[in-house]
């Protein structure tokens, strides 16, 4: 894999603009759930589908860029254990769908199953372990309550990227579908 | 839906004419010494240090006030939880116990428990006004450049300018396309089915995640043709020379961060005791 | 130039023109080359470009037209380096930019040699500041600090837009961003300058402003221009020195705006032609070369006059019937998005049932922030929207939706299912029609908009056309009473513009009543029944189209033109030039709709 020095300027871009669907989506499409201070967020989907579309470097950056710009521009105050778990996310999303040629319209049912268990594994490292040890490590909270909220985060964005992101990369992957094979009917 | 920002103003003061490069090296070491440290005192002196920076900077009080609420808001819930989630959190953290008085099942309010949230308030506290003041003195036009500087390669700091440049445009798209959807009657808001819900949001997020793809395809075909990523550095527009308040800046982060963790650490423990 | 095309006129048909240019231009070098070229983008089965052969001489001003798809867009990614370095496919034969073959030079290399400037103003700048943005390719040749401040500063001065160095994007207009991208490409001393479709975005007042600053540019600097444009008579505002007329994917006119004027090329290729040979030709002139017909101001009308007399005095301005039942009154309505910015200021108009009405007015006129009051996505602050009499003010979106239908300029904000069937469906099954009805219901649309055939295709599938047909489709399901439509026929080419706005005239003849928002101006001409014209927030204007277009208060208050039928009619003494215009349109909406 590249460096990040040597990503291209697509990926480049990707980040930038992944970053800033994160913050508007994750100002304004997320659904407040019955946890304190979680919400189901629509944002994993989208970062999930970007980490699939743009790999694991876009991942782990728009995670990092997305998560701390969304903070500090909403909130004024960024929350790093949460934003290096969304960073985890995204990179372990790119790494584990490598080999999906989404771009080539390629997403049945062994692509779904992939993605799906990807991003499981994605949620239980980073909601689980990444982001409540970091609290820990980093603001003394309480471990009960930091697990408490990374198991329901963990929970509520798993279901919202097993639902909205799939639905969403089936759709995109039916966009990559060529020309040709159709014809008009009378 | 038309939501407040914090959002970036030209005036001229001290703190404003800092380079954005000291600013962020200035908030980023700030924000890791709050977050390591648990002593008391230096959470204390830290606190002083910067609501005097806070005022010096002068920055008029309606211009963050919005955002002042909601952290107060997350903050009092957080607070809560941590005390219904660990009511004796403070007792194994100090190793002692002082009750002061028995709430309600096994919740009994000790005065470790008290410190211990008084720390944790007063962590936001130091952190809260120089996130603030970093994001209401730094020209975003500045900040690229400033990562850069600090040493992120600048591919990445550009990931971070085109965020900045294009969240104004996606919000508008996200606004168009929501419009769109609410006028076939695509619902995202509470008066809509939980389930209901998360459909409808598929049918505003994929107009919103195709039209993305395609703008990225945009941009970085005109960067190409401008020539991004050929060389193995760039020069920045932007970029500004250190000058003397910045060497003192500077200074005095690196001071207070060597102090806070030298005095933090001296016991061996990072939490300061008054029970002991 | 008198005495070159005097020269030029002598040489018999058929000769070759690169030799009557290369006189022209005084044995200048070849700087863009094609020589049998061909190209294949990789996803499809039919080569785009066939056998090319074109030669662009330095210090050439070249327009290059042809309707969509023909392969003028490709022809530009191959000059600047898109092709292949960007968009893979298979070539054949060579080509060469300034002297060096395309293969060996990697993009960046390229963009030393090439400055371009595209369609989309957006895109492109994607710098925080306007001084950023020109900096740019500077930046990324590492050029240092001051020296890179003293090149933009020159840029900027060069399009006279110092003032707005430290402007962010999102407070200027599409011209005002298309200036930025123009000095950051004069700043990087590129010796050809490429533009793509520079108009496509642009009111007619800015894009005649673009047109002369790029002719100013080429004056004072000598550099090669390359436009490519379908808006033929906007870029024949200024001298060019030839046009490649391109239609699939084959060179079939290379000759001066004299020359092709009075062939039949852009009939056969669907270019529009100026407006003022339109009206020659429906007085029946024959137009040659010897006359000078590439601009109005050199054209010879003395053969043209008396027929064109004839024409005048047979054709009547016909008035058209004031729809008697209002079907939407918009009551002093006032508007701002924040307090102390008012966007709207006691408008007040009303749209007839059965009409067709054009708003019009600059960006940031509040066109487009008076349908979105209509619609219910915002409310006003004052005054009132009445739709059958009855005030909408209590009503949702959603409910607003059932009478007054809303298509945006951009297709792909609506388009949110993957099969053109479930997206037109869509609207119906948030409403909880039942599934047989939605059937029939999708079916019939889906026959209006000549999208039957289409039906079980995937959207992608689709051209931008049929997509803008879609969005309409989804809305017409719902059985709207009026539908407002946002620039309904932005970027597309002639025939696709005819083909849309006969649809919607059909539409209005079954009784749909049209609001649209446009700065076309041939679309007000030659649709609208009445235009309404907004400026800072205000209704300046009110009338049918042919009086608007000829009010200079008004086309100035709103970035419109006076057009080429004004100075034509000037220029005979046919007629009084309001009078003309009004007769022009009246006759060539005869024609089109008998």
């Amino acid at each position: 894999m590249a460096g990040s020095s040597g990503l291209s300027v697509k990926t480049i871009v990707a980040i930038g603009i992944g970053s800033a669907l994160f913050v508007i989506l994750g100002r304004f499409a997320s659904i407040p759930s019955f946890i304190p201070n979680t919400n189901i967020e629509v944002t994993y989907a989208l970062l999930a589908l970007f980490a699939l579309l743009y790999g694991p470097w876009a991942g782990l950056l728009i995670g990092l860029i997305g998560h701390t710009l969304k903070d500090a521009i909403f909130y004024g105050q960024p929350w790093f254990s949460w934003i290096i778990a969304s960073g985890i996310f995204g990179l372990i999303v790119g790494l584990l769908t490598r080999r999906i040629r989404i771009a080539d319209g390629e997403f049945g049912g062994m692509e779904m199953l992939r993605f799906n268990l990807a991003q499981l594994i994605a949620n239980v490292v980073s909601w689980l372990v990444v982001a409540p040890v970091l609290d820990i490590l980093i603001y003394s909270e309480p471990a009960n309550k930091v697990f408490v909220q990374g198991v329901g985060a963990a929970i509520s964005n798993t279901l919202t990227v097993a639902v909205v992101g799939t639905l969403l990369a089936i759709a995109y992957s039916k966009t990559r579908t060529k020309r040709g094979s159709l014809s008009r009917e009378a | 839906m038309s939501v407040k920002m914090l959002t970036y103003t030209n005036q001229n003061t001290p703190i404003h004419r800092l380079t954005g490069a000291s600013k962020l090296l200035f908030f980023v070491l700030w924000a890791l010494t709050a977050m390591i440290i648990y002593d008391t005192r230096c959470l204390l002196a830290m606190f002083v240090i910067a609501v005097v920076i806070f005022a010096v900077s002068r920055v008029p009080f309606k211009q963050y006030s919005f955002v002042l609420y909601l952290i107060l808001i997350f903050f009092g819930l957080n607070q809560i939880a941590i005390f219904l989630f660990s009511p004796l959190y403070g007792v194994e953290l100090y190793g002692t116990r002082h009750d002061i008085v028995h709430l309600f099942a096994w919740y009994t309010l000790t005065w470790e428990q008290l410190f211990y949230q008084f720390n944790v308030a007063l962590k936001y506290a130091v952190v809260v006004p120089i996130g603030l003041l970093f994001l209401l003195v730094t020209d975003p036009s500045e900040f690229a450049a400033s990562l850069n500087r600090i040493g992120v390669s600048y591919k990445v700091a550009y990931s971070v300018a085109i965020a900045l440049r294009y969240i104004p445009d996606i919000q508008q798209d996200f606004q168009n396309i929501s419009f769109s959807a609410q006028a076939r009657g695509i619902d995202i808001s509470r008066k809509e089915k939980f389930g209901k819900r998360l459909k409808n949001v598929v049918s505003i997020l994929l107009p919103l995640i195709l039209t993305s793809v395609e703008r990225i395809e945009k941009i970085s075909t005109a960067m190409e043709l401008r020539g991004f990523g050929r060389g193995k550095k760039r020069t920045w527009y932007r970029a500004r020379p250190l000058r003397k308040g910045d060497y003192i800046a500077i200074a005095m982060i690196l001071i207070i961060t060597v102090a806070c963790l030298v005095i933090t650490f001296a016991d061996g423990s990072r939490f300061y005791n008054i029970f002991k | 130039m008198e005495r070159i095309w005097q020269m030029y006129r002598d040489i018999p048909e058929g000769s070759g023109h690169v030799a009557a240019i290369e006189g022209r231009t005084g044995m200048k070098k070849p700087v863009i080359e094609f020589q049998n070229f061909s190209f294949q983008y990789r996803a499809q089965s039919e080569p785009t470009l066939h056998e090319v052969n074109l030669t662009i001489y330095e210090g050439e001003k070249v327009l290059i037209v042809g309707p969509s798809g023909s392969g003028k867009s490709t022809l530009a990614h191959c000059i600047n380096g898109l092709i292949p370095f960007m968009y893979e496919g298979e070539r054949s034969g060579t080509l060469r930019i300034a002297g060096e073959t395309i293969s060996d030079q990697g993009i960046t290399l390229l963009s030393d040699e090439v400055g371009t400037v595209m369609q989309d103003p957006d895109g492109q700048f994607v710098g925080l500041t306007v001084a950023e943005d020109i900096a740019f390719k500077l930046e990324n040749d590492a050029v240092p600090q001051a020296d890179m401040i003293k090149r933009v500063f020159e840029a900027a001065d060069t399009v006279e837009f110092t003032d707005f160095l430290e402007a962010s994007p999102h407070s200027l207009s599409g011209g005002q961003k298309q200036k930025t991208t123009l000095a950051g490409v004069l700043v990087s001393d590129a010796d050809i300058l490429l533009f793509d479709e520079p108009l496509a975005s642009l009111d007619p007042h800015t894009g005649q402003m673009t047109v002369e600053l790029i002719d100013r540019i080429h004056r004072e600097t000598g550099k090669t221009i390359v436009i490519i444009e379908h808006r033929l008579e906007e870029v024949l505002e200024r001298p060019v020195d030839r046009v490649i007329v391109v239609n699939e994917g084959r060179i079939v006119g290379d000759m001066t705006p004299d020359e092709l004027l009075c062939t039949d090329l852009l009939r056969t290729t669907g270019i529009r032609e100026p407006l003022y040979l339109n009206a020659l030709h429906y007085a029946g002139c024959k137009i040659t070369a010897a006359m000078q017909p590439g601009h109005i101001d050199s054209i010879q009308l003395d053969n043209c006059i008396q027929p064109l007399q004839q024409w005048y005095n047979c054709v009547h301005q016909d008035e058209l019937p004031v729809s008697e039942h209002p079907v939407l009154e918009v009551e002093h309505v006032s508007f701002g998005y924040e307090a102390g910015k008012p966007i709207l200021h006691d408008v007040s108009f009303q749209i007839g049932k059965g009409e067709i009405v054009c708003i019009a007015g600059r960006n940031g006129a509040g066109k487009s922030t008076i349908s979105k009051l209509i619609c219910g996505f915002y409310r006003p602050s004052a005054g009132r929207i009445v739709f059958n009499g009855r005030d909408l003010s209590g009503d949702t979106i959603k409910e607003r939706a059932e009478h007054i239908g809303f298509v945006m300029q951009n297709p792909n904000h609506m388009l949110s299912k993957p099969l053109l069937y479930d997206e037109v469906a869509l609207g119906l099954r948030t409403r909880g029609v039942h599934e047989d009805t939605i059937r029939e219901r999708v079916h019939e649309v889906l026959k209006v908009c000549g999208l039957y055939p289409f039906r079980s295709w995937p959207i992608s599938a689709l051209s931008y056309g049929q997509k803008k047909r879609v969005t309409i489709a989804s809305i017409l399901v719902l059985e709207p009473e009026i539908m407002i439509l946002d620039e309904p026929t932005a970027g597309q080419d002639f025939r696709h513009y005819n083909e849309m706005m006969e649809f919607l005239n059909q539409l209005n003849r079954q009784g749909m009543t049209i609001i649209m928002i446009t700065h076309d101006m041939h679309l007000m001409m030659e649709y609208g029944q009445r235009a309404v014209v907004m400026a800072d927030g205000k209704k300046i204007a009110d009338d049918c189209p042919s009086r608007v277009l000829v009010q200079p208060d008004t086309i100035a208050a709103a970035n419109l033109k006076q057009t080429s039928l004004h100075a034509l009619a000037v220029k005979s003494g046919v007629g009084e030039p309001n009078e003309f215009v009004g007769r022009f349109i009246a006759y060539d909406r005869g024609l089109r709709h008998p």
